[in-house]
């Protein structure tokens, strides 16, 4: 096991590379706010209070736009709902914590935190001190987050958009996702949440993004629910390198075949 | 003051939304169906964000050679799945797109 220390600075040094994606994206959000004449301390203040890039992003995007309140707020809360999700799925991790840590931690979550720290617990288990690699991960991002888009408020119209640093998010989320699909379920569900969102992308506060993924993961559900039907003993209800169409499968299955013959 | 008002009711909800499983429901044991469930909870949230942000530059699906977003990020992609490498992704993303921007210009 490692001390609390390695874990925390393990933790850092996973997120690290994420910050390469997450500083522009910061940068384009301040500068976004300074464009759209949202003030300065507000649009500064979101990033400590809200702390969440998608959600500040729109919320700056519709105060620009003159929407009424109650339905930025609206909103953004309907887009920051999959944190929801997210807590779901750690909370297994965290419940020996003390409420001080699960607050704490709670404060940090974020897609990319998540991503980094969902990935650790599930390769190595909860650990005793593995919150402290949740800790290093979250500081690490909330700093560069705070960082880059003080800076970008700073920069504003400064940064020039033909650079299309807004393109390093989605780009980081590749980076993330894409090595996470393992099996066909995996990419079944990543498929499906992807088509349903360009799809629903114009539903009405933003809520696409929402539905997709409820969608996508219904999809897995569904996936899930059929192959174990069909084919796992109940002994194997994991499940975790079940292929229906393994390539040691067919063999099995082609060397059946000629011994009837 | 308004727009004060309005982050911080923002900020608690989303705080609120966080923390939810995390301090309330984690005290319980989780049945292992939901867990099982939740396992594709990153897959589905992010490919339903990074998908819409390649394919839909403007209001409409544009898949032609014109968007270059869209194949810059089959070129991330392919590079993330080959190394798994998250720093080399995005440079070459990045890369990938300001070089399609200037052919297109």
């Amino acid at each position: 096991m490692m001390t609390k220390r390695a874990e925390f600075l393990t933790g850092i040094k996973d997120t690290l590379p994420i910050l390469l994606g997450v500083l522009p994206f910061g940068l384009i959000y301040g500068a976004s706010a300074q464009e759209t004449h949202v003030p300065s301390p507000v649009a500064q203040a979101m990033s400590s209070i809200v702390f969440a890039g998608s959600a500040q992003f729109v919320t700056v995007q519709l105060i620009a736009a003159n929407v009424p309140i109650g339905m930025i707020i609206l909103t953004a809360a309907i887009i920051n709902l999959r944190h929801t999700l997210y807590s779901a799925s750690l909370a297994p991790y965290l419940k020996r914590l003390g409420p001080f840590w699960q607050m704490l931690l709670a404060y940090l979550l974020t897609d990319e935190v998540y991503a980094v720290v969902i990935t650790h617990y599930q390769q190595r288990g909860a650990e005793a001190r593995k919150h402290w690699y949740f800790l290093g991960a979250g500081l690490a991002l909330w700093s560069i987050w705070q960082m880059s888009t003080a800076v970008g408020i700073l920069l504003g119209a400064h940064i020039p958009a033909s650079w299309s640093l807004d393109f390093a998010l989605p780009l980081t989320f590749i980076a993330l996702v894409v090595p996470a699909i393992k099996r066909r379920a995996d990419a079944l569900v990543a498929g499906t949440a992807g088509i349903i969102a360009v799809l629903a992308a114009h539903f009405p506060l933003n809520s696409g993004l929402i539905v997709a993924t409820c969608l996508g993961i219904i999809v897995g559900i569904l996936i899930e629910a059929k192959s174990k039907k069909r084919h796992v003993p109940d002994g194997e209800q994991e499940g975790r390198t079940f292929y229906p169409q393994s390539p040691v499968r067919r063999l099995m299955k082609h060397a059946r075949k000629e011994r009837e013959q | 003051m308004m727009l004060w008002l309005m982050i911080i009711c923002i900020g608690i909800i989303t705080y609120g939304m966080r923390l939810s499983f995390i301090m309330f429901f984690g005290n319980r044991e989780m049945p292992s169906r939901l867990l099982h469930i939740l396992r594709f909870v990153p897959m589905a949230v992010l490919s339903a964000i990074i998908l819409p942000q390649l394919v839909l530059p403007g209001s409409a699906i544009d898949l032609s050679l014109q968007n270059p977003r869209w194949i810059a990020g089959s070129f991330a992609a392919i590079v993330a799945w080959r190394t798994r490498n998250v720093l080399l992704t995005i440079a070459v993303g990045m890369v990938a797109l300001w070089i399609l921007q200037m052919f297109l210009r």
